[in-house]
């Protein structure tokens, strides 16, 4: 069914008995053209993307646990596209260029709220980072701008602009079109579309094998609901990516840290915007709800468990208060972990493998939910034809073997 | 006193009035009153309004898990605190509260009439509508959505309070001190262990100080109660924590507790912090948190008046309030019934109980009855009336067959509800306990513990009294022997008259009216009722982790204490699955809402981060230099003489050292002792550099990669010893190249004899450069010849300063002769004092940061971190020859041979002359072939640095081109924005004394 105000109304009248499933639930089918492992945002995109752009429909998504369940109901939601190398910007760009008609597109609304991304500048060495951004944007095409701190301020009027502060705002960079989406809704809206579009999106269903024949190439899948044969599976597991890869022998180069966010209790509207420091490790919009949502740091050790460290959501709150010291009093109602994939260059995986019919689409860090319709967008292209989309181009595996690295932790050196 | 207080009775000071005002209006309440007891004392029990629909909502529970109940608190514009739950407010005296989420007042809102669009705001409505046109949903909807929703308001102005923190460690950690916790700290404290007993209240005991009728050893239970805190507090053994919530499990029995020190006091003092963070690590943890009451899923069961039965009882027996005059009960669960009997001896008119159960249990049917009780089994309500406040209940018969028979409307001013008891298992599950439902019950109990803790009394399902006191005293005996105490004795407990708590009733009740429209709520704060949930369900939102996010029940800000059973009841009978295999969303910290000042505790202004300074940091200030923030230090940035501005005083400092000499604090570098055997091999490793064949006296400058082959660190290295190296980093990265060496002497280098030694702050250094350097510090040093010959560039001596001890480096970062002065940090400011006498003497001056930046990019001296950022190799960065080729392996070798590293158009670093000399270029712009660069055209690399030159009269620039050597002479346009590119011509890297022959004087 159409979603629209009209179609509200109807079922408005009909006590909304009318609205059918939002997604199938089908049972298996012993084959499919390819497989998607990992019904987050990223792979449900892809499967999308492919049924829609590449025609693909007798395909299929396994999902260990329930769809959206990973880091893409966890997230900060920030969405922007200020990356500094240009395969960065060119890939993160695309997303940003897919998220402006997104809702309408999929026919859900995801609430792409453009409110703009502020990432705040504290030393001199964070303006020199933060204009070598805007430089690089800007040539690009990418909107991104300076704002001195009495334009910060302007911007978020409950800023403290206080010279006295440990590290005083120094300026900082805005990427207007950047923002916020409501991260379930995305995962639910390529759910629809791409149920629709006859992608079978199969919850509960974890692999336990990846299945190769002679030759080496990919055959099938072992899962908890049988076997599935295909000749293309793609990987789009987070954190859990290097554990399905080995089953297909291939090593990945990834780190697995919990990332911890949290919520506020909701508030009247105070905070119109996204505000982010990289380097006091503070990051901060409100929902639409009302709540405060803060993005805290990695744990500085590599685990699975999603009970972060009280330190480290002490250390950004520390942040949090001082440079919006009115948020003291406001409680925090709840804070949660994810596991995070993170590169040895902290940029993604976007490619073929060695092994035939095996793709990977991983390693996006602290940073994946707004590549989401980009990253799933290319990486259908990807899976489908079995060539990289440009753009995925030069996110290969091998790049960490030949050293051609799109370092986006490095351009933010730190101080001298 | 008004009609709803009680003539005696009850833990309130009746003799301590207290004045207070609510929405401006002035009000009375007695001291040991919480808001929620005082507003009910005078017949408010409207309080709040919905999140969506904007209902009017009244007070549901005394307790923590209160949904509709939130108020802001007032003290001053800089200490408001939106969303405090009324029932947990202490009252004080000249307390301000003020309702919510309503405008323009509590009785007359007029987002009220989202409440009639209702039929359209059912769940995830917004995912399906405005979306058209695309631009309204930043410029139109959302703005509204957003308006409407939120509760209260942040506070306007900074927050002036204080907030401390406590780590501790103890033996066992008793949370909730009710009967159980109480018995268990007790049995712990006799065990000789020592104890930590918290609890969110005010006062000790939990359930027990509502309770009026109960004995305990012969004892009403307010003296056993008094008699057992007093046993506790007297003992040097417990830490008695009042006002103190556990709201966070961690790893390894690590558990959070935040003290709400002052909220409590009409006139804090300055003297205290508001809130303590208590980080307790315990040997174990025994959780004795209780259950919670949950509501009756109804229709119109959010009115006003309508509240929990044993909320009801407690503000009776603990507060002296009545809640109401005429009052009708419905419940599932025999507890109810003691709330029944006890507001009725109270004088509260009890229309009827009307019991879901078909067949309640006869003794207790039997006691209200013999009370004088109307009892009617196997009812339900299928409603109620009234506006801002409940009138009457519906209440029906329910048939064999769940229909319903005969109706009837009973007048009320009160509905007291009983759905049963839920056990508190949000912390063991936060402690990743495994969780086991409990058929009979309809509960989740905890199962296997997941850390060194164990759940008792109502928190693990244990409701009789005599068994949960029994159960704390067995528990703290048996967690005190396992932390390595004595032990061995047992203790049981008899008591009289603890509540009956059988019963219970899991989703929607029978009811008559059209379940397609009527509204039973499951989660009152955010407007979530059952046929809410059933639309998930019916949407395919089967998960219940998808039933909570597309409707948002149990996302309100109690977290779902009182409606995830209920909710999970509803959809698991929707999807037609049991309630186990449908689930239970995941427990989260904290377990209440926890203040974010309590996190960022005494991390504010100068002690945000700790402040580094060097010894002569003092001296710089009082010579009127401003700082910078580099990494943690300060350091001195430039020197201004009156009426200069920073680019003067640059200026005049970059003359000055070329043509006298300069002086300046170079104390933040980063340095390492590195000694032993292996020393040199270590270094060898280390580094890209050759260390084997340094004679003792010698420096050379040292070049660290990580494994990815690229730049990581640079500083001079002076061999002291054949067994020992002075190191020396950039200033930021001390700590990470510290670490990096311990991490491969640790791990991979585990056959080296070496030991690693940070001394960093033993050392002062002040670096002397320029021409006159020489002279400068020749009066000064003893023992050590500075002569040209005897002490040339690049060596290193110990001897004495002003008579201390001195390492005295001959290098330079200026280009100029320079020395740089190492002595133990106490002396630091006794001979900068000396040199700066003779500085001064001959016609120098202090220099700053930026100076110090101008330079060294005169030199085309690189600063890792700024001209290199990751990614340049050290050849890229002009530094390849310090490789040692010949060295069989080092940190980065074998990344270095990758094959795109060793590629064509690799970035290389080079000098930029703007053509327009006076123009200095954005450190950040980037490097492009034409003036007017199409938009995505390629960046051919960028600027690093770049600065006025004094010495030059010109602007000068380092820059990362591709190829950059091989473009020596070429122009390119660098980007600018505010305008078009401009151009530079691409040059070596050095721009002042190519041959270096001022160094070497």
């Amino acid at each position: 069914m159409h979603f629209s105000f009209f179609s509200l109304l109807r079922q408005a009248f009909a006590k909304h008995e009318g609205w059918p499933r939002q997604w199938r639930d089908p049972e298996p089918k012993p084959a499919y053209d390819a497989v998607i492992v990992g019904a987050g945002g990223h792979g449900l995109a892809t499967a999308y993307y492919m049924a829609a752009e590449h025609g693909m429909r007798n395909i299929a998504v396994v999902e260990k646990g329930w769809l959206g369940g990973g880091n893409t109901g966890r997230n900060t939601t920030i969405i922007r596209s200020n990356y500094l190398w240009e395969e960065s910007e060119a890939l993160y760009d695309h997303a940003l260029d897919i998220w402006q008609d997104l809702s309408q597109v999929l026919n859900y609304n995801v609430m792409y709220s453009a409110r703009g991304v502020l990432m705040l500048a504290h030393t001199i060495h964070d303006v020199q980072v933060a204009k070598r951004h805007i430089h690089a944007n800007r040539l690009a095409g990418i909107e991104n701008e300076w704002l001195d701190p009495g334009q910060c301020k302007d911007f978020v009027p409950v800023l403290n602009l206080d010279p006295n502060i440990r590290y005083p705002i120094m300026g900082g960079a805005l990427q207007r079109k950047g923002g916020v989406a409501r991260h379930d809704a995305v995962a639910w809206g390529y759910a629809r579309a791409a149920s629709a579009l006859g992608v079978d999106i199969i919850q509960n269903c974890e692999v336990k094998g990846i299945r190769r024949d002679a030759s080496g190439a990919v055959c099938g899948l072992d899962t908890t609901r049988g076997m599935i044969a295909t000749k293309k599976v793609g990987v789009v597991a987070a954190g859990h990516t290097s554990v399905l890869m080995q089953m297909a022998g291939v090593r990945m180069p990834l780190e697995s840290y919990p990332l911890q966010a949290l919520v506020s209790e909701p508030l009247k509207p105070i905070f119109p915007c996204v505000v982010m420091s990289n380097t006091i490790h503070a990051y901060i919009s409100q929902s639409d709800k009302g709540d405060l949502v803060i993005g805290a740091g990695t744990d500085q050790y590599n685990s699975y468990s999603q009970t972060g460290g009280l330190h480290i959501t002490q250390h950004t709150l520390d942040a949090i208060c001082e440079l919006f010291p009115m948020f003291r009093r406001v409680r925090m109602l709840r804070n949660w972990g994810g596991i995070v994939d993170v590169t040895p260059d902290r940029s993604p995986i976007i490619a073929k493998t060695p092994v035939p019919g095996l793709f990977v689409n991983c390693g996006w860090g602290t940073g994946g939910f707004k590549a989401t319709p980009g990253s799933g967008h290319v990486f259908a292209h990807t899976v489908a034809t079995g060539e990289p989309h440009r753009i995925a181009a030069p996110f290969t595996i091998e790049r960490f073997k030949t050293g051609r690295l799109i370092d986006e932790a490095a351009a933010a050196a730190v101080a001298h | 006193m008004s009609r709803f207080r009680t003539e005696a009775g009850g833990r309130v000071k009746r003799d301590k009035v207290l004045s207070f005002t609510f929405d401006g209006v002035a009000y009375q309440g007695l001291t040991g009153d919480t808001l929620a007891s005082a507003l009910l004392a005078n017949g408010v029990h409207l309080v709040g309004r919905s999140f969506k629909y904007h209902r009017p909502r009244g007070i549901v529970t005394a307790g923590p898990e209160d949904q509709n109940a939130l108020i802001t608190l007032r003290r001053d514009a800089a200490r408001e605190t939106p969303n405090l739950r009324a029932t947990q407010v202490e009252l004080y005296q000249g307390l301000e509260a003020e309702s919510q989420n309503r405008w323009p007042s509590l009785k007359f809102d007029v987002n009220a009439i989202n409440g009639l669009a209702s039929s359209l705001f059912v769940s995830g409505f917004y995912y399906k509508t405005f979306m058209w046109p695309r631009s309204f949903w930043k410029n139109v909807y959302e703005p509204r959505i957003r308006a409407a929703a939120g509760l209260g308001k942040a506070p306007a102005k900074a927050d002036p309070d204080r907030y401390t923190s406590r780590y501790v460690h103890c033996d066992v950690l008793v949370i909730g001190a009710g009967p159980a916790g109480l018995t268990a700290a007790l049995a712990a404290k006799e065990a000789g262990a020592t104890v930590i007993l918290a609890d969110e209240g005010a006062e000790f005991g939990g359930s027990l100080l509502g309770d009026a009728v109960t004995t305990i050893e012969g004892k009403s239970t307010d003296a056993w109660m008094s008699d057992v805190v007093m046993n506790l507090a007297m003992s040097d053994k417990v830490r008695m924590l009042a006002r103190t919530t556990a709201f966070g499990y961690f790893a390894d029995n690590f558990v959070a507790l935040v003290e709400r020190v002052t909220d409590h006091l009409a006139a804090p003092s300055d003297a205290l912090p508001r809130e303590r963070l208590w980080q307790v690590r315990a040997k174990q943890v025994i959780l004795a948190t209780g259950a919670l009451e949950r509501p009756l899923v109804f229709p119109e069961n959010d009115r006003p008046g309508i509240m929990m039965a044993e909320a009801g009882r407690s503000f009776l027996n603990r507060y002296g309030v009545k809640v109401g005059l005429r009052a009708v009960v419905f419940t599932a669960t025999d507890s109810a019934y003691r709330a029944a009997i006890d507001l009725k001896q109270a004088g509260v008119d009890i229309q009827l109980i009307a019991d879901l159960r078909a067949r309640p249990p006869a003794d207790v049917v039997d006691e209200a009855l013999a009370c004088g009780l109307t009892v009617r089994a196997a009812s339900t309500l299928c409603g109620t009336q009234g506006g801002l406040r409940v009138s009457a209940a519906e209440v029906g018969e329910v048939n064999g067959d769940l229909t319903i028979g005969r109706k009837e409307v009973v007048d009320c001013d009160v509905v007291l509800m009983s759905g049963g008891w839920t056990p508190n298992i949000n912390l063991h599950s936060q402690s990743r306990g495994r969780l086991i439902y409990n058929e009979t019950t309809q509960n989740f109990l905890p199962g296997a513990p997941g850390y060194d803790n164990v759940s008792i009394g109502a928190c693990k399902g244990t409701y009789d009294l005599s068994a949960t006191m029994n159960e704390g005293y067995a528990a703290g005996e048996a967690a005190a022997r396992a932390s390595g105490r004595k032990g061995g004795m047992k203790k049981g407990f008899s008591s009289l008259g603890g509540l009956a708590m059988g019963g219970g009733h899991l989703g929607v009740v029978p009811h008559d009216r059209d379940p397609g429209r009527v509204k039973a709520f499951v989660d009152f704060q955010h407007d979530v009722t059952a046929k809410d949930i059933k639309l998930a369900t019916r949407e395919g939102f089967q998960s219940i982790e998808h039933v909570k996010r597309f409707t948002t029940t149990g996302m309100a800000t109690d977290q779902g204490k009182t409606s995830n059973m209920n909710a999970l009841a509803i959809a698991a009978k929707a999807i037609g699955k049991a309630i186990p295999e449908v689930g239970l969303t995941t427990f989260r910290l904290p377990y209440t809402p926890t203040t974010f000042g309590n996190f960022a505790g005494t991390a504010r202004g100068d002690l945000f981060d700790p402040i580094r300074k060097t010894p002569m940091h003092d001296w710089a200030a009082a010579q009127g230099a401003p700082f910078e923030n580099v990494a943690l230090w300060k350091r001195a940035w430039y020197f201004p003489k009156a009426g200069e501005d920073m680019h003067a005083a640059v200026n005049r400092e970059c003359k000055t050292v070329r043509t006298t000499v300069g002086m300046f604090d170079a104390s933040t570098l980063g340095k390492i002792e590195v000694v032993g055997p292996d020393a040199a091999e270590f270094m060898n490793r280390m580094y890209v550099n050759p260390w084997t064949k340094l004679e003792i006296g010698r420096c050379r400058y040292g070049i660290m990669c990580r494994d990815d082959g690229f730049v990581y660190d640079d500083g001079v290295v002076g061999r002291m010893a054949a067994d020992r190296f002075h190191v020396t980093t950039t200033t930021g990265g001390a700590p990470r190249v510290m670490n990096l060496m311990e991490d491969y002497l640790q791990t991979e280098f585990t056959d080296l004899k070496v030991f690693l030694t940070s001394t960093t702050e033993q050392w002062a250094v002040i670096a002397v450069q320029g021409p006159k350097a020489r002279e400068v510090l020749a009066p000064l040093v003893e023992g050590i010849d500075i002569g040209k010959d005897a002490m040339p560039h690049m060596s290193v001596r110990e001897g004495r300063i002003c008579g201390v001890p001195t390492r005295l480096f001959r290098i330079s970062f200026t280009g100029e002769l320079g020395f740089e002065v190492n002595v133990p940090a106490d002396y630091g400011q006794g001979v900068l004092d000396a040199i700066w006498r003779e500085v001064r003497e001959a016609g120098g001056c202090a220099y700053g940061t930026e100076a110090m930046h101008v330079l060294r990019a005169e030199k085309g001296y690189i600063i890792v971190g700024q001209d290199t950022d990751g990614t340049l190799t050290p050849d890229e960065a002009g530094v390849g020859w310090a490789v040692g080729k010949a060295k069989a392996d080092f940190l980065g070798k074998r990344g270095l041979m990758r094959p795109d590293l060793t590629g064509p158009s690799r970035k290389q670093l080079i000098g930029l002359l703007t053509v327009d000399p006076k123009r200095v270029p954005d450190e950040g712009a980037q490097l492009v072939a034409s003036a007017a660069p199409a938009k995505g055209s390629h960046a051919l690399g960028h600027v690093t640095s770049a600065y006025w030159s004094e010495n030059l009269g010109r602007s000068i620039a380092m820059a990362q081109l591709e190829n950059g050597r091989a473009r020596l002479g070429e122009t390119v346009y660098i980007t600018s924005l505010t305008g078009a590119a401009f151009p530079a011509v691409v040059a070596d890297p050095i721009f002042y004394d190519k041959a270096g022959a001022r160094i070497d004087v």
